[in-house]
């Protein structure tokens, strides 16, 4: 970028410079302008449908250099001040594997020091950049997150091994739900239904499949019937807020509700007296791919898992080429962003915004039979435990994307995940601490994603015609 | 194709929008449908492409019956619509605009964009077009958008073409560009339905002219009829059609605003260092196409916009950075441009509404209390000045016509003492004898000594009441130039160039300046 640094509060044109005027407004608000020719890639990427023709400037955010600052220090405080001795041991390969990978050892407080200059680094380029008006890139981000990481696993794990397959594996099995979850969130907000109730669909899903499997015998049928559940609560979501144009997120949130309390009734009276015949149902047996389960750590991963986990990637891989890449996604986008528009060019909004809502609750309802024919062999009160919430911050987080609101629910799985390992080999970070962590980073999350993230532009509001 | 309707009748409630209105649209004609706003032209072109349902009626396409369930029939029939606003989608590109509702596929479900593509050259290309099927809608000009509605309509072979208001969002060289393009489809066959309240452009184009009024057709007439003809058959008595002003007698600056910049929520800079003053005593202009930053310059004035850069002074008085009630309280009128959404509460009675800006003290609100009986007789006396007609001030504001309802905007701002007046869109969607109530009123208010700011996107307007017109496009201003600058030089300002000459006319030859 060409422009010269401005002092804070000055305005300067890249043909004309038209001298300088004092910030007004709140007062902290320093921009440059800048040849819209010359913006960096970076910025058209995060909103690549808004240019016309407008000159932009570079609204100054210290957010980024201020929170690599606060985590420098907290590194700095907890890997060197509170550092800890011995010797931190990565184990890359279960005994079970074909091919062995031999496990990775660093010396705690060696590692917590180089992994705190680093940060330290990383903080100041950021700050320089935001100082000469310039973006903090992703990339820049994404280093610092993982640098932190290491840093802390390291640190909780001094004197212990570690188990990465361990943590990864449980990271996909503890994702799988919330991927579902945000699944269903994608479609539905995509069409223009603000989806709360993927909590409700979850848990409908998750009773209706251990029910029906419990009678039957077959995990398959539990399947269906969680697809089925998931759909039942999709119905309701979409008839009050479609048909009746009741406020979205208040029908969700009662959604949510009811649907607990049901469970919970159901459980108390019904299942939990008829436990033998309601509520054990047969689990899913594991299908360990051949070949590709053998790549070291990404194998034992990806493809030993269950039919439900694969038929996730399914899933992930369909909602992506439908949306972007059939006449199915090309609607459903124009009914969420411009229904008017949608309803000229002869596409039934309303028909279009109920079946895609009942399909989003047929796809989170795949979520909710993970956990009774997977995780746990059995229904239990409230198992969803947020889930549903955790992905529609996902979906949030994505923005919108079927991709990244996978990687985001992964990244939320991976701090639940982490949690349950520091657990069992015993990191001096008290439990409850690490229980808070998923939501914390999901607060994280959206809070940086502030202003910076555009939904469907008709999600949310109901299509009425006058 | 031949279009006809017969009696066709459409009501919302007690409202009668379409009275058994009779309609013949012959292949290959421009027929123009005229009328004044809410006279019913827009219900009746959505009764036609689907999107209501006549209560009595049919509609006769070469003489064969239609029902159409929804705009699909309509579409399928050889229908489409050029609608006033555009029915494109922002965030997807011109292709999948196009194919949008009528896709084709390859195997594996997978859209096939080329054929799109080639389908929007194949189009552009029969009218000379220069348009990029990949574009993003959002990043297209006004103008090139409306193109992108025709490609839409034609695409699916359309007979016959529904333009609704398309010149509202033009620079005149656009709107003489789009008259050639009607031309060009009436040439090769197409039935066109043009709607406008804009005498010039019917007489310019149009074939054959039915005249609508109050959801009843009045009268057919002839392209050679005199505007004064057409206007008051619109109208339904005799219009004065230019506005009477003196030539204004400028006092000294009283606004200044210099190097003002307004930033939005993506660090666009949607004004961009304007700079200009207002005198005492004269109407300044903003003329430009709707969404070239006129909005949020007359909202940083008020206060609304959050990130404003530069300076905005009042009688020596620094605007900028004060709340919206300081500003109000420094003197400054302000009629918003969307009424409905910023100027009144629907609901709130017309004497509430009198009294929005004034909530806080005396005389109207005495030791917090509201003094009804003073609220009451000053709305009394208002609503007779500004000539509201109502069933009475408690009526809630939100029953009126536009008109009356800009009436009620109009008698809350100019009855405080004003040091500055801004009117934005202060004439968009009100029936003719409410333009020429507005219009006199803001005349007056300059006489008076005020510094008057009116933003306009219908260049009639501007000229009928500037005295000097800054026109902006993309957020700055291209130049600020007489009051009777010629239409031309204007349209070319409008699209941001500078014309080397700005050539002036003489005001008397100013026809029309209402309609």
């Amino acid at each position: 970028m060409s422009s010269p640094i401005s002092e804070p509060g000055s305005v300067t044109g890249p043909g004309s410079v038209s001298g300088s005027s004092s910030v007004s407004g709140s007062g902290n608000l320093a921009v440059e302008v800048v040849d819209p020719a010359a913006v960096s890639s970076a910025t058209q990427h995060e909103h690549p449908d808004s240019s016309n023709g407008l000159e932009r400037t570079i609204v100054k955010s210290w957010k980024a250099p201020i929170a690599f600052g606060i985590f420098t220090l907290i590194a700095l405080v907890l890997f060197v001040i509170l550092g800890r001795d011995g010797v931190s041991t990565f184990r890359l390969s279960n005994d079970s594997d074909l091919i062995q990978l031999p496990a990775v050892e660093t010396p705690t407080r060696v590692a917590g020091i180089v992994v705190t200059v680093l940060l330290l680094v990383i903080a100041i380029i950021a700050w320089l950049r935001v100082r000469a008006n310039r973006r903090v890139p992703l990339w820049l981000t994404s280093i610092f997150g993982v640098l932190f990481l290491f840093g802390f696993l390291a640190w909780a794990a001094a004197g212990q091994t570690l188990p990465v397959p361990g943590l990864l594996v449980g990271t996909v099995s503890l994702s799988v739900p919330l991927i579902f979850g945000a699944m269903g969130g994608v479609i539905s907000e995509r069409v223009g239904v603000v989806n709360v109730a993927i909590e409700g669909q979850l848990l409908a899903g998750a009773f209706a499949s251990a029910v029906i499997a419990s009678l039957t015998g077959q995990p398959l049928l539990g399947l269906v019937a969680a697809m089925v559940a998931g759909m039942l609560v999709s119905f309701v979501l979409a008839a009050f807020a479609i048909k009746y144009f009741v406020d979205q997120v208040i029908v969700g949130v009662v959604l949510n509700v009811l649907v607990i309390g049901l469970t919970n009734f159901l459980y108390s009276q019904v299942l939990s007296k008829n436990a033998e015949l309601l509520n054990t149902p047969p689990r899913f047996d594991r299908i360990a791919i051949p070949l590709l389960s053998e790549i070291p750590i990404l194998g034992p991963t990806l493809f030993r898992q269950t039919i439900v986990v694969y038929l996730m990637y399914i899933a992930v891989a369909a909602v992506f080429f439908g949306l972007f890449h059939t006449k199915w996604g090309l609607r459903v986008r124009a009914v969420g962003e411009h229904p008017q528009a949608a309803d000229t060019v002869g596409i039934n909004v309303n028909r279009t915004r109920f079946r895609n809502v009942l399909l989003a609750g047929a796809i989170t309802g795949f979520g909710g039979a993970y956990f009774t024919l997977v995780s746990v062999p059995s229904f239990n009160k409230e198992m969803t435990a947020g889930a549903g919430y955790i992905a529609l911050a996902a979906v949030i987080f994505g923005q919108w994307d079927p991709i990244r609101a996978t990687l985001a629910a992964l990244l939320f799985g991976f701090a639940s995940n982490l949690q349950n390992v520091l657990g069992i080999i015993g990191s001096p970070v008290p439990s409850e601490f690490m229980l808070m962590l998923p939501y914390v980073l999901t607060i994280f999350a959206v809070a940086g994603l502030v202003g910076r993230s555009r939904g469907p532009a008709a999600s949310g509001r109901p299509y009425i015609k006058s | 194709m031949k279009l006809e309707l017969r009696g066709i009748t459409k009501r919302f409630g007690a409202l009668v929008a379409n009275d058994h209105i009779d309609l013949v649209v012959r292949p290959g004609e421009i027929h123009a449908l005229l009328g004044e706003n809410g006279a019913g032209k827009s219900t009746l072109m959505n009764v036609l492409y689907g999107l209501y349902q006549a209560d009595e009626g049919d509609i006769l396409l070469d003489d064969r019956e239609q029902h159409f369930a929804g705009p699909g029939d309509a579409m399928n029939a050889g229908i489409g619509m050029v609608h006033q606003h555009f029915m494109l989608i922002p965030v997807f590109t011109v292709a999948e605009n196009v194919m949008l509702g009528n896709e084709q596929t390859k195997a594996g479900g997978r859209l096939d964009l080329n054929a799109a593509r080639a389908r929007v050259r194949e189009i552009s290309a029969r009218f000379g077009f220069d348009l990029d099927p990949d574009a993003l809608v959002d990043d297209l000009p006004v103008g090139v958008q409306q193109r992108v509605e025709i490609i839409k309509a034609l695409s699916r072979d359309a007979k016959v073409l529904v333009f609704d208001e398309p010149t509202a969002v033009l620079t005149p060289q656009e709107t003489d560009e789009l008259m050639v393009i009607m031309g060009q489809l009436r040439d090769a066959g197409t039935s066109i339905v043009f709607i406008t309240h804009k005498l010039r452009e019917v007489r310019e184009i149009a074939d054959r002219i039915t005249i609508i009024r109050l959801g009843k057709v009045v009268g057919e007439a002839e392209p050679t009829a005199s505007n004064a003809e057409l206007a008051s058959l619109m109208v339904g008595r005799a219009v004065e059609l230019t506005v009477h002003k003196e030539l204004a007698n400028p006092g000294d600056a009283a606004l200044v605003v210099s190097d003002l910049s307004v930033v939005d929520a993506l660090g666009q800079l949607v004004v961009n260092h304007v700079s200009f003053e207002v005198r005492r005593g004269e109407v300044l202009a903003i003329a430009g196409v709707q969404g070239n930053g006129q909005t949020e310059l007359s909202e940083a004035i008020i206060g609304l916009q959050e990130k404003v850069l530069g300076s905005i002074t009042l009688d020596g008085q620094s605007l900028v950075g004060m709340s919206v009630n300081a500003v109000l309280e420094a003197g400054v009128g302000f009629v918003p441009e969307d009424r409905n959404h910023d100027g009144l509460v629907g609901e709130f009675t017309i004497a509430e509404n009198l009294m929005l800006d004034r909530s806080n003290t005396a005389p109207f609100v005495k030791r917090g209390t509201l003094q009804l009986n003073y609220l009451n007789q000053f709305a009394e006396e208002k609503t007779k000045e500004f000539d509201v007609r109502s069933q009475g001030i408690q009526t809630p504001v939100g029953r009126l016509s536009g008109g009356n309802q800009q009436k009620v905007v109009l008698a809350r701002e100019l009855s405080r003492d004003l040091r500055l007046f801004v009117a934005a869109q202060p004439t968009r969607g009100i029936d003719v004898g409410s333009i020429e109530f507005v219009h006199k009123r803001i005349v007056e208010t300059r006489d008076a000594g005020v510094p008057v700011i009116v933003v306009s996107t219908e260049l009639d307007e501007v000229v009928a009441l500037a005295d000097r017109i800054a026109v902006m496009y993309r957020g700055s201003i291209v130049g600020i130039v007489p009051g009777n600058t010629s239409r031309d030089v204007l349209g070319l300002m409008m699209a941001g160039e500078v014309p080397d000459v700005i050539t002036t006319v003489d005001t008397d030859e100013v026809e029309g300046a209402l309609l």
